[in-house]
């Protein structure tokens, strides 16, 4: 199970989750938006950094409501919602937008 | 036969919408019987990192055959229940319409009882004299490596919700025979992925998110903000204080997915008006004890001893339980065996007590009040959750753990209107994503079931123009957010009943959070 990218092969999980987080990078995020239907505009990318940085910091993806507390600082109140998130991921921000930042996959009850 | 609705028991609301969105579904139907139409749902099996972790061989060992039958030796003969179980059946058909797997698949292995033979059936060939001479003539079968995958298939479609066993004339709980079964397919390694990794995590990192200290006392400052910004006060999520009176143990999702965070903060209320000195733990950080979906006594025990470990280190003199709801099975039911003795807590207060215990006392003592008003958007129902109604109890009187929460909600908001009543307290059907299958590649099976529930919610939808669901477990949350939308609600149409508190409770000194913006 590998993504394809630029002559490189970039393993995943039966999933779709990278197995090895630093092979991560913008052109394989691209990658992984379109199997999962969703063309990068700049909004998805403020959520993919977003999450990456809070990973790097706390190896972990922020609660939903972290994220679109921040999202509301920079894209602002109507776009920092909840709502606007499944939008812009509509199978669910936390897993969604974590495959395509090349983060783990969140577990448990959730 | 499904049961009928009788009309006359159903509550007519001059609200209700004049023109019905849905027509009526009865919740119970069964789907048209389709033999195997299940067989390929099979979830991911747990990697080699996953098995190891819990103690289970990474992938299926070469003796499996003799491995498994004697673990299946070792668990009738360490569990009575579980013998009694396989024995007793006489084939009556009372569950056969009863699984809400059974009714939204129409796969006739999802009826309770088919579902036990899977097992029953191997068992009688190594363990009944009949069965080891004269297999053919009492339905014992040997065990292959298809019946493995059958097992694992079969026994990963059901949620050990326990409602079969409320209309089973022996009482027989196929909770107990799917867990079994799943401990056995963990013995010879072929455990499921969902639940074994997050079981790892929790031993590794202290919760089922796998979300590290440092990450986690960020999260709570944040959530003391938010609370701070709504009320004017500085309400506290106390993490790891010393001497804390009481010990609160929630679900990790209360940390990160909606609406369990608005429980959590509900919660956080609840104490800072009573007054109370409570705090959290990062070792912990997790009421779920996932131990008990894969049948794992030893493993269930270590996740259990990490809440008593905490406790003792923290100094605590209570230790109350988050909206969690097989969390609450597991310490209602079990917890005293698999940590006690509890004997340096408390003995004045439960142990454990639920935070719905909490806090009704403190309703009927008159220390929290509500401004009621606050719900009035709200046309509410709650979904019992099936650990907490079938697995426990609650408060002191049979039955307590149907009627707090609902009290509690009725305390909150001014409406309130119940689902159906063969679909609710006892009855209740579950959310489909119980047991370990809240997981991704489930989808479809969850879907299907939720579906009765879904039925009995867009009823009272139809009904009574309900608009929201509460429930006081975490998968269920989870859960129905996702199938929700299937069904014209919206995803945050499932509710904490925490949430509604959090909503409604006058908080001294409170600046009013009208007039503050909210999430909305």
């Amino acid at each position: 199970m590998a993504y394809e990218l630029n002559g490189n092969t970039i393993e995943h999980d039966e999933e779709g989750y990278l197995t090895d987080l630093s092979q991560w990078n913008e052109d394989l995020a691209v990658v992984l938006a379109k199997d999962e239907n969703i063309e990068m505009n700049d909004e998805h990318w403020e959520v993919v950094n977003f999450l990456r940085n809070y990973y790097d910091e706390y190896q972990i993806a922020p609660a939903i409501r972290v994220l679109v507390k921040a999202l509301k600082k920079t894209m602002g109140k109507e776009k920092g919602s909840n709502k606007y998130l499944y939008t812009l991921f509509p199978y669910g921000p936390a897993k969604q937008a974590c495959k395509i930042a090349g983060l783990p996959k969140p577990t448990g009850c959730i | 036969m499904p049961e009928t609705i009788n009309p006359t028991n159903r509550i007519h609301n001059n609200n209700r919408p004049a023109d019905p969105v849905t027509p009526y579904l009865d919740p119970l139907d069964m789907a048209d019987l389709v033999p195997g139409c299940m067989s390929q749902s099979h979830s991911y099996e747990a990697s080699p990192v996953h098995q190891e972790k819990l103690g289970f061989p990474g992938e299926l060992v070469d003796d499996w055959h003799d491995k498994a039958i004697n673990k299946m030796g070792d668990l009738v003969s360490k569990y009575k229940s579980l013998r009694v179980f396989l024995d007793s059946c006489v084939k009556c058909g009372a569950c056969a319409d009863k699984c809400h797997y059974g009714m939204g698949t129409g796969d006739p292995k999802n009826m309770p009882v088919a579902r036990q033979n899977l097992f029953r059936s191997v068992y009688r060939r190594y363990f009944t004299t009949a069965g080891k001479y004269v297999p053919a003539l009492v339905g014992a079968r040997d065990l292959t490596i298809e019946v493995l995958d059958e097992w694992y298939s079969y026994f990963h479609q059901c949620s050990q919700c326990r409602r079969c066993s409320v209309y089973c004339p022996y009482g027989i709980d196929t909770a107990e025979i799917s867990m079994a079964a799943r401990e056995i397919l963990d013995t010879v390694g072929k455990g499921q992925k969902y639940c074994n990794e997050i079981i790892g995590k929790v031993h590794e990192v202290g919760n089922n998110l796998g979300m590290p200290a440092k990450a986690m006392k960020a999260t709570l400052e944040d959530f003391e903000e938010d609370l701070e910004d709504e009320t004017g006060l500085e309400i506290k999520m106390p993490l790891d204080i010393k001497g804390a009176d009481i010990l609160l143990v929630t679900p990790s999702a209360d940390f990160f997915a909606e609406p369990h965070i608005d429980g959590l903060l509900g919660y956080a209320k609840v104490f800072h008006e009573a007054g109370a000195s409570w705090t959290m733990s990062t070792t912990a950080s997790e009421a779920a004890n996932f131990g008990m979906f894969i049948g794992s006594y030893e493993n269930m025990r270590k996740v259990s001893l990490r809440i008593r470990k905490a406790a003792e280190e923290l100094g605590v003199k209570r230790i109350i339980f988050g909206e969690c709801g097989h969390a609450w099975r597991v310490a209602y039911s079990f917890l005293n065996t698999l940590a006690g003795p509890f004997d340096f807590l408390d003995s004045r207060y439960p142990v454990p007590q639920h935070i719905c215990e909490y806090t009704w006392d403190l309703i009927e003592r008159d220390i929290i009040k509500f401004d009621k008003s606050k719900n009035d958007e709200y046309r509410l129902t709650f979904h019992d959750s099936c650990n907490v109604a079938r697995g426990s109890g609650m408060g002191d009187k049979p039955g307590d753990q149907f009627e707090i929460p609902r009290d509690i909600l009725k305390a909150t908001c001014n409406h309130y209107f119940d689902m159906e009543e063969n679909t609710i307290r006892k009855e209740t059907v579950c959310c489909g994503g119980g047991g370990g299958l809240l997981t991704d590649d489930l989808l479809d099976l969850r879907k299907k079931g939720a579906s009765p529930r879904m039925k009995a919610l867009s009823n009272a939808r139809e009904e009574n123009g309900v608009t929201h669901m509460a429930a006081i477990c975490a998968i269920c949350k989870s859960q129905f957010a996702k199938v929700m939308p299937g069904y014209d609600f919206e995803i945050d149409s499932i509710l904490s009943v925490h949430q509604m508190v959090s909503n409604a409770i006058i908080l001294t000194g409170a600046i009013d959070p009208d007039e503050e913006d909210d999430d909305e």
